[in-house]
């Protein structure tokens, strides 16, 4: 044995407990808490120019004109500058859809408030912005389609005039659902509504470009969760080689779904870059945010719903309209939401007959994007409200006739009517579970001597099941032009003995940079403070579609585990040429490999591959400490997360506001990989969820004017708005994943719409009234209640 | 969002602000720069200079006489609610700052700025007219005071004549006796209001008033439901509220007339019960 092996005694893995279902803080909050992250806005190179746009201020018209000013024209770029650059085109394999040419830069038409119509530079923002005004737009208005509904009728304007219609795509699930009405006891008919909002991540949108020479490459900084799909975005609409190409997603101050899909600016940009030579940066601010952003959650629902006499549900019978805007973003298509949307409607519920419609509309506004949990907060809203008046029907307690109506235990695996591979859980223990954190029978209790007082307080329960990390077979299902496949990830031995983790998804904020290296230190045993993950740059990570639909986690966490068990091994094989033994007898531990009483230190065994090879025989390894591998887990249908999440609120009947006083969350994601980590996605994605159901709201005017472009006006929820979170957590773990994972990253956002009306209509009851739309805004609460007030003749 | 190129120029005193005002061109008065910033930000406000008279110690000071205290236009929100000023009425003046916005904006935040922005949502411009406060006004011709019914004729506007600016705000001394109530309905602690109920009434004066806030436009007042509480000594009904509220703004929504009851309703429970 060289001499330079210490002999030690082998350390036990509880030394460095940094593995999978450790409680770690993250990696990388020291950088993101003291203001050190660099994101596109703290970026700088010589020679940077700033860009700013020219939106659209009519939401519908005919470009007659665009004149640049006289002196400042080389500044200014319109779409006819840009007559290379193909449009934005997402294709879908599904029959009649129709697909939407959206030039990055506006030509001939603008279809909705904020669309660009042109890109200014200047050395500045501010200077940017001064040539931007003196650009002036010409623009013969056209009518506006403000509604989706009065979009479809026959007649209405046209936002794509060779459609014919406003129609993207009309889907059916044609289930038989005669025999639910003809037996039906309990029929239950709504409309449900929810708005249209803006995600509103910390730092919105931003892009820098530039041509590096030395590469000869246009490199791309760009804050986007899927940086490789972006490069592919990019090199399609310039026509450009995707090798010519690398794009880098610095720090990300959130995504949540805002991010996932190709920008217009992100396409202007580089090509003013390419074509100026300059690196060019735009940076979004809040307003373009909320007026050009304001693109997701609207959807307006009819459901008719059979019931038996006890509540238990026969069949369901569904409309939804998806009001998707003017253009189909891409790769994720116009359709998106809506089959997610008709696919997930029955949720966790053992319902056997379902007919449901989809119509996704073009309309006069941004173009619909996926945000966090996907349509799901909308069907899970309109189906939780049905089940809550199904059980207000039945006389029963809606918590009761939930669980009756959910999916068994006993009958996981199992394929729901939609044919949804509900892989394993115990969907009604979820609920109990939720009753217990929440004190169901004490609040009833509460809640009577309440109403004595002459306060109403509610209780509503919300339950769902989250498809996590779908796989190619759903996506293509979905009919999208680009589907995911293998993930892949390199995980390397640097020549210290520390790790180097590689993947091509990205973390903003979702704690991947720490769970990753957790996934590395499990098999390699190495502390997560010696394990570097790099993400989000095309030019150095394994491809990867990055990072939405909950799939980092199970699908990059899948491919880190598979290249570290991988590394594990070859380790093992040179460290028993140190310790000269069988690689089958070394084992790792505490960042070392041991044999009995010897061990060797990841350094050695590092040192001795890459720096004194001459200790290892001719007949070693030669693919060394360095292992990229793809993987994909053994079904490719997704996961399952389910939870239910518990509503106690307050509602002033006389304000119409409503205080969420208390919020019990259970959910169960498989394998904890950290549970710190997994508890502040449940607190963001509540936080946003009740945000949904009590503030934001993208308000238009007859002639399709947003009027919340500012913080003032779209109105977020603030700590002090938000309940203190209970969570309870239960892990069935995935049979088909590796380490039993599941996605959970959306998850918290779905059911706040539901748990927390059917509580404001459980408050209300005794009122008769009830509200079908979100969100609950005191104005709707006090109609609602107002309403009640003057069929029942009842006023305080 | 940023805003068009101007110049900022900082007076170090009253004369010079007004001279500064006077210089000509689109000039604007920066107090806090709270109200002003984001308009600035979104160039709604095009200002070729700004006159910044936020730390401008005329401005910066509160006095006292038997009948009225003065609170000048450059004292804080923050200045209030800590105490630092007179009280004219107790409490109520502390009370009514800590409910607006938070802490940061409170601490730039002018009285001045405040009622010159004459935002509808706004607090004090409710609460001074609930007081009967007078706005006094600098100017190179010396300044004058203006009621708050003539300060502000409607949403975002002010009588103010170009080259005036305010110098301070006079409030009314209340007796021991007086009461007051202040009720503000909003979607998230320190916001805008969605509705403002202020009810003041000093016996020992025969003065009681009524104030409904964050409606269309100015403040409505209503001297019906004012003079039915002084003789009632009774918090009035909703319906009756809305009755009042009917006479002064037919065309308030159903809800928003609701909502102002409410505001209304509270604030003057807060008073008298
Ligand atoms: C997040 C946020 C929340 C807020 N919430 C509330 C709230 O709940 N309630 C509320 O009442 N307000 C609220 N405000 C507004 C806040 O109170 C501002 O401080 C106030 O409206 C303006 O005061 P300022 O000193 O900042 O004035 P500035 O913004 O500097 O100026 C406002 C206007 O007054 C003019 N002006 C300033 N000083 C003078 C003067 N001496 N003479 C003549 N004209 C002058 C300016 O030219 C400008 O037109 C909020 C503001 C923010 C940013």
């Amino acid at each position: 044995m060289p001499a330079s092996i210490s002999m030690i005694i082998g350390r036990h893995r509880g030394d460095v407990n940094t593995g999978i279902g450790a409680r770690i803080r993250r990696k990388e909050d020291r950088r993101l808490l003291n203001g050190q992250a660099k994101f596109v806005g703290d970026l700088r190179f010589p020679r940077q120019w700033e860009a700013a746009f020219v939106r659209s201020p009519v939401a519908h018209g005919r470009i007659v004109g665009i004149t640049k000013p006289e002196l400042l024209a080389h500044r200014v770029f319109t779409s006819d500058d840009l007559s290379d650059v193909l449009p934005i085109r997402a294709e879908s394999s599904l029959p009649t859809y129709k697909v939407s040419d959206q030039n990055p830069l506006a030509k001939d038409k603008v279809r909705f408030v904020g669309e660009c119509i042109a890109i200014c530079i200047a050395p500045t923002r501010a200077e940017a912005e001064d040539v931007a005004e003196s650009v002036g737009v010409d623009i013969e208005p056209l009518p506006p389609l403000v509604d989706a509904r009065a979009a479809m009728e026959t007649g209405a304007a046209l936002v794509h005039e060779s459609w014919g219609d406003n129609l993207f795509l009309t889907t059916e699930f044609d289930g038989d659902i005669e025999a639910a009405r003809a037996t039906a006891a309990i029929v239950v008919k709504r409309k449900y509504d929810t708005a249209r909002q803006c995600m509103v991540p910390m730092e919105g949108k931003g892009t820098l470009a530039m041509w590096d020479e030395r590469a000869d490459q246009l490199v791309v900084y760009t804050s986007t969760q899927v940086p490789h799909l972006i490069r592919t975005g990019i090199a399609q609409c310039l026509q450009m080689d995707q090798g010519r190409i690398r794009v880098i997603a610095p720090e990300v101050g959130g995504g949540f779904g805002y991010k996932c899909v190709l920008q217009p600016e992100e396409i202007t940009v580089s090509w003013v870059a390419k074509a100026t030579g300059r690196p060019i940066r735009w940076t979004e601010d809040r307003r373009e945010h909320l007026v050009a952003g304001a693109n997701t959650r609207q959807h307006h629902y009819t459901i008719t719903a059979y019931a038996d006499a006890r509540g238990r549900i026969l069949g369901l019978d569904a409309e939804i309209i998806v009001d998707v805007g003017a253009y189909s973003v891409w790769p994720f298509t116009a359709c998106l939401e809506a089959a997610q949307a008709g696919g997930n409607l029955p949720g966790p519920y053992a319902l056997d007959a379902y007919r449901c419609k989809t119509y996704s509309v073009a309309t006069n506004k941004p173009s619909f994007t996926p945000y966090r949990g996907v349509a799901r907060p909308g069907v899970c809203f309109a189906m939780e409200l049905t089940v809550d008046a199904i059980a207000r029907a039945a006389g029963r307690e809606p918590s009761t006739v939930r669980k009756e109506n959910l999916v068994a235990a006993d009958r996981m695996p199992y394929t729901n009517v939609t044919g949804k591979f509900y892989d394993s859980g115990d969907y009604r223990q979820g609920v109990v579970e939720a009753e217990k954190a929440i004190d169901l029978h004490g609040f009833r209790l509460r809640q009577k001597a309440a109403a004595a007082e002459g306060r109403f307080l509610g209780i509503g329960f919300s339950s769902f099941t989250e498809q996590s990390a779908h796989g190619t077979k759903v996506f293509s299902a979905w009919g999208l032009p680009l589907v995911p496949g293998y993930e892949q990830a390199m995980v390397k031995i640097t020549p210290s003995g520390s790790v180097e983790v590689r993947s091509g998804n990205h973390s903003f904020g979702q704690g991947l940079e720490t769970t990753l290296a957790q996934v590395a230190s499990e098999w390699l045993t190495v502390d997560t403070d010696r394990i570097t993950v790099t993400m989000g740059d095309t030019g150095v990570t394994p491809y990867s579609t990055g990072a939405y639909a909950s799939r980092g986690m199970v699908m990059a966490g899948g491919a880190v585990s598979k290249a570290a068990e991988v590394l594990a091994k070859r380790v093992r094989t040179h460290a028993a040429h140190l310790l000269q033994c069988r690689p089958e007898d070394v084992r790792l531990d505490g960042g070392r490999a041991v044999h009995r009483g010897g061990s060797v230190s990841f350094a050695e065994i590092a040192r001795a591959w890459y720096l004194r090879p001459d200790q290892l025989p001719d007949d070693v390894d030669t693919a060394g400490l360095e292992v990229t591998e793809g993987y994909r887990p053994d079904i490719d249908t997704g996961v399952f997360t389910y939870a239910t999440h518990a509503a106690v609120v307050e509602v002033d009947v006389q304000t119409g506001l409503v205080n969420v006083e208390d919020y019990a969350i259970f959910e169960d994601c498989g394998t904890r990989v950290n549970p710190m980590v997994l508890e502040g996605q449940a607190y963001g994605g509540a936080a946003q969820g009740i945000g949904t159901a009590l503030f934001e709201e993208v308000l238009y005017d007859c002639n399709g004017q947003p009027m919340t472009s500012t913080l003032a006006d779209y109105v977020l929820p603030g700590p002090i708005e938000l309940p203190r979170f209970q969570l309870r957590h239960k892990e069935t773990l995935s049979p088909y994943t590796r380490h039993g994972i599941k996605g959970i990253g959306e998850g918290a956002a779905i059911a706040p719409g539901g748990a927390i009306v059917n509580a404001i209509n459980d408050a209300l009851r005794p009122l008769g009234a009830e509200l079908t739309e979100i969100p609950a805004t005191p104005e709707k609460v006090l109609a609602a209640v107002m309403a009640a007030e003057r069929t029942q003749g009842v006023k305080e | 969002m940023k805003p068009v190129d101007f110049d900022h120029t900082v007076p170090e005193t009253l004369d010079a602000a007004i001279g500064a005002l006077e210089a000509g061109g689109e000039v604007r008065l920066l107090g806090g720069g709270q109200s002003l910033g984001p308009m600035l930000n979104l160039r709604l406000a095009r200002p070729a200079r700004l006159v910044d008279v936020g730390g401008l110690d005329d401005l910066r000071s509160a006095t006292a006489t038997d009948e009225h205290v003065e609170i000048g236009a450059g004292v804080t929100h923050a200045d209030i609610e800590d105490g630092a000023v007179p009280d004219p009425i107790p409490g109520m003046l502390p009370y009514v700052a800590s409910g607006i916005a938070y802490r940061a904006v409170r601490n730039r935040g002018t009285l001045g700025g405040s009622l010159c922005h004459a935002d509808p949502a706004a607090d004090w411009i409710s609460v001074m007219t609930a007081l009967d406060a007078r706005v006094v006004t600098a100017a190179s011709d010396g300044g004058r005071e203006i009621d708050m019914f003539t300060f502000m004729p409607g949403a975002y506007r002010t009588a103010l004549a170009p080259g005036e600016l305010v110098r301070a705000v006079r409030v009314p001394r209340f007796s021991e006796g007086a009461v007051w109530g202040y009720h503000k309905t909003c979607r998230k602690v320190g916001e805008f209001a969605i509705a403002i109920g202020v009810f003041v009434a000093d016996p020992a004066k025969a003065y009681c008033r009524v104030v409904f806030g964050a409606a269309a436009g100015a403040p409505l007042v209503s001297p019906t439901l004012a003079s039915l509480i002084a003789e009632t000594g009774q918090v009035p009904d909703l319906a009756a509220i809305e009755r009042g509220l009917d006479t002064l703004d037919p065309t308030l929504s159903e809800v928003k007339a609701r909502q102002l009851a409410v505001a209304l309703r509270r604030a003057v429970a807060g008073a008298i019960e």
